[in-house]
């Protein structure tokens, strides 16, 4: 979701990393950039101005003027300024802390996703942490609303509040926290109605219904979507109620996404959860510094660098960087590069660390990248003879039947794998035409055939 | 209409409309129109999700009409409601069904949480209301209790809704509403369906698909396809409205929430961009809190007079006002 500004951003800059030493002037110019890029992926108005106030100031500082890379120097200061910006490094757990049951209230306003974040979270709690959940709906405003919060209580494996027409939501709350003490529940998760931050009447209702209650936490759930109104949300519902954390939802969707940046600035409560789904295990926990890397679309290289040098094997990355460099690319760089990925973990996460990978992902689409193909790939390349291996064009019929059989797989397994073999040895020579510099101009996506699509063709995941 | 819906908008357009009207007149209060004070206006004008490149479209055309000259904030506010105004104009366009179809069928689309059904549901009792014979069609098959929220609108506005089994297929069951709709002579047909994010793929070839289906049975169906949008939405409605323009020809807009703090100013952006028609605003839950779109006013309100517009409007009505909406509500209830 953060592609766009990553975009922006990481064009600013290659422009300052183009230059050697940097004017003021250089880091004013880049500044305007990085202020409208941030506008024009909605992040709340007041947050950019305080925002690029803060890196100007570092920006023109000594740290920059006297470093040798400025352009690098600069993207690091917005960086961390994006990590401050987002609450600081690391996830955020909800606060349990409490005696039970555990009230937690949602709040937001409508459509932003309440009742099913309240679904998730109690699904979450109950399966991760062997809670007994209770949900409620307290929203008697929209049709059909606490049917709603029942059929997804029922989809959750949790305890749904039974419905009784007519009551108020007040009255709902006292009977949820009731029913809740009576029967041993762990938490009790309140779902509101929404409601807008300037409609006096139900933002009474909600400071009622937390009094009543005292939740242990108050949940602002907000659209990840949302345009410059964040900020009025946020203010009001924090004003009216004390958030005490902030959910973001639709994460999977492709909006810029600047409303998170704005949100712990104005509530001063992290966002401790983010919805990327409709399904019930759609709920992951919010890592500012993950995410702040994303959006400068470089930062995180450095993460990647990091992480390679602690996993790979140097001397076997030196060899298959030169054969590529040189594209030479046989099944045998094919099988280490497999077990080098295996070490480093996730794909998706590797891909979500480079730039340039956005437009990969959007081609993956919502599919999840499995990895189990990787394995019986390594099985398929172990099953095969060294010639095979390096020269996998004499691999034909009754040689794919030796393998299948060798390794358990099948022939189409291994007509894919060669398919794909093809598909990445072309990548390889493209890259070698490129060279590094190309590549470190055009990112990763100057490798891919033209539109957009991952090697192996088919929007099928690459390697799998 | 009850005063009720009347006082409870004026009151919310009061507070919307504070912070932008109350920075320009800050801005331009007795001041020269220089380089700084163009760059804060411009800012404004983004708070208000106009987006940048609207902004600066009329950032430039104050530039060159304006710049070093003394305004007043009255000045820049007439100038730039003109403006805006100017942008809306071409999309204020009513929805009218078309008599000749029986029915007039209306898909209706858009991300979660919009308010789909909700507008489905005003639409049936604005409709009904004119004598027309309203029917909809559950097709939400995915969220829980959607279908029963829009039987519980049925219930509401006396118009039958057609539903099928929980996670029933969406298109098969439009197709059958369409020929059911058909043979009792419905006037309109409102079908509602699943929200779903423009980037899912899959999610939206099903959409497609009901299009399809439904032109099995008429192939001029559907005759209108309305994309609900959230005023609270920034930027990303572009994209969306591009995405589902794209692949589901949206032959329309409602924009919904209009009654909160969100000014909506992302349709100015929207409208320079894809010139689609805006049909319908929403400015509430309540049955009778849909109204057509007037430009003229929703450009005042976005600048700030607002509350102006409604007092006028209070009295009995001007004549030189909009042609679409004889109300004296109608206009009140434009602006976000």
């Amino acid at each position: 979701m953060f592609e766009t500004l990553s975009g922006k951003l990481s064009g600013v800059f290659d422009g300052l990393a183009k230059r050697g030493a940097l004017s003021e002037a250089d880091v004013t110019e880049a500044m305007r950039e990085v202020r409208l890029a941030m506008l024009d992926a909605d992040v709340a108005l007041p947050v950019v101005k305080d925002f690029v106030n803060k890196v100007r100031e570092r920006a023109v500082g000594h740290e920059v003027l006297d470093s040798i890379s400025p352009g690098q120097a600069v993207a690091k200061i917005v960086n961390d300024a994006l990590i401050d910006a987002l609450g600081g490094a690391g996830a955020v757990p909800l606060n349990l802390n409490a005696v039970p049951p555990v009230p937690i209230l949602m709040v937001g306003l409508q459509g932003s996703g309440k009742t099913t974040t309240s679904g998730k979270i109690a699904r979450r709690l109950a399966q991760r942490e062997r809670k007994k959940v209770l949900l409620a709906s307290l929203d008697t405003q929209r049709p059909a609303a606490q049917l709603q919060l029942a059929q997804l209580a029922e989809r959750a494996g949790v305890a749904s509040l039974p419905i009784i027409a007519g009551q108020t939501p007040v009255e709902i709350a006292q009977r949820a926290m009731e029913v809740g003490r009576r029967e041993g529940y762990d938490i009790v998760i309140l779902d509101t109605a929404g409601r807008l931050s300037i409609d006096e009447a139900l933002m009474d209702e909600v400071r009622a219904i937390r009094a009543e209650t005292s939740p242990a936490e108050t949940l602002l759930v907000v659209d990840a979507m949302t345009g410059q109104d964040a900020v009025n949300t946020a203010k009001a519902f924090n004003e009216a109620v004390g958030v005490t954390g902030v959910v973001m939802t639709r994460m999977d969707g492709d909006a810029r996404g600047g409303a998170a940046l704005s949100m712990r600035a104005i509530t001063g409560a992290p966002i401790k959860l983010t919805g990327s789904g409709e399904k019930l295990d759609a709920l992951e926990e919010f890592h500012p510094e993950r995410v702040a890397g994303r959006i400068l679309g470089l930062g995180d290289i450095a993460g990647l660098v990091e992480k390679a040098a602690d996993t790979l094997d140097h001397e076997e990355s030196e060899k298959l960087a030169l054969k590529m460099m040189q594209g030479k690319f046989d099944l045998d760089d094919y099988a280490a590069q497999i077990r080098q990925i295996n070490k480093m973990g996730s794909i998706s996460g590797i891909l979500g660390m480079l730039p340039g990978m956005g437009k990969l992902k959007d081609a993956l689409g919502d599919k999840e990248l499995d990895t189990s193909v990787l394995t019986r790939h390594q099985a398929i390349i172990s099953s095969m003879t060294r010639a095979e291996r390096r020269q996998p064009s004499i691999i034909k019929a009754s040689r794919k039947k030796r393998i299948a059989a060798g390794s358990g797989t099948t022939v189409q397994e291994i007509n894919r794998l060669l398919k794909q073999y093809d598909a990445m040895a072309s990548m390889m020579k493209r890259f070698s035409k490129l060279g590094v510099k190309g590549l470190m101009r055009q990112g990763l996506s100057a490798l891919m055939p033209k539109g957009g699509r991952p090697p192996g063709g088919g929007g099928r995941p690459p390697f799998g | 209409m009850a005063l009720g819906f009347f006082s409870r908008l004026k009151a919310g357009l009061s507070r919307s409309t504070q912070k932008l009207s109350g920075g320009i007149a800050s801005v331009f209060t007795r001041r020269k129109l220089d380089d700084q004070a163009l760059e804060e206006l411009e800012d404004l004008l983004i708070s208000a999700d106009l987006g940048p490149s609207v902004a600066e479209k009329v950032i430039e055309s104050f530039r060159r009409s304006k710049f070093g000259k003394e305004v007043t904030d009255e000045e820049v506010r007439e100038a730039l409601a003109d403006e805006i105004a100017q942008i809306l104009q071409p999309v204020a366009i009513p929805f009218e069904p078309d008599p000749e179809r029986k029915p007039h069928v209306v898909l209706v689309v858009g991300v979660n949480g919009t308010g789909k059904t909700t507008t489905i549901g005003k639409m049936a009792r604005f409709y009904g209301e004119q004598g027309k014979k309203v029917m909809m069609v559950a097709g939400d098959t995915f969220r829980a209790a959607a279908v029963e929220q829009l039987q519980v609108w049925g219930e509401r506005t006396g118009a039958p809704v057609i539903a099928g089994k929980p996670n029933a297929d969406a298109a098969g069951l439009a197709f059958e509403a369409l020929k059911r709709a058909t043979a009792e002579k419905a006037d309109l047909l409102l079908v509602d369906t699943a929200g779903r994010l423009h980037n899912k793929s899959a999610l939206m070839e099903e959409l497609a698909k009901i299009i399809r289906v439904m032109r099995k049975f008429d192939e001029t169906a559907p005759h209108s396809v309305l994309l609900v949008l959230d005023a609270t939405t920034g930027q990303n409605a572009v994209e969306q409205v591009r995405v589902f323009k794209e692949l589901v020809n949206v032959t329309g807009l409602v924009v919904t929430k209009l009654d909160g703090s969100a000014r909506g100013g992302i349709v100015v952006a929207l409208a320079d961009a894809f010139g689609l028609p805006v049909h319908l605003v929403g400015v509430g839950e309540q049955a009778e809190d849909l109204r057509p779109f007037s430009a003229e006013a929703f450009a005042h309100g976005l600048v700030g007079d607002s509350i102006k517009v409604i007092e006028r409007e209070d009295a009995p009505a001007e004549g030189a006002e909009n042609t679409s909406s004889p109300t004296p509500e109608d206009h009140g209830a434009q602006p976000g």
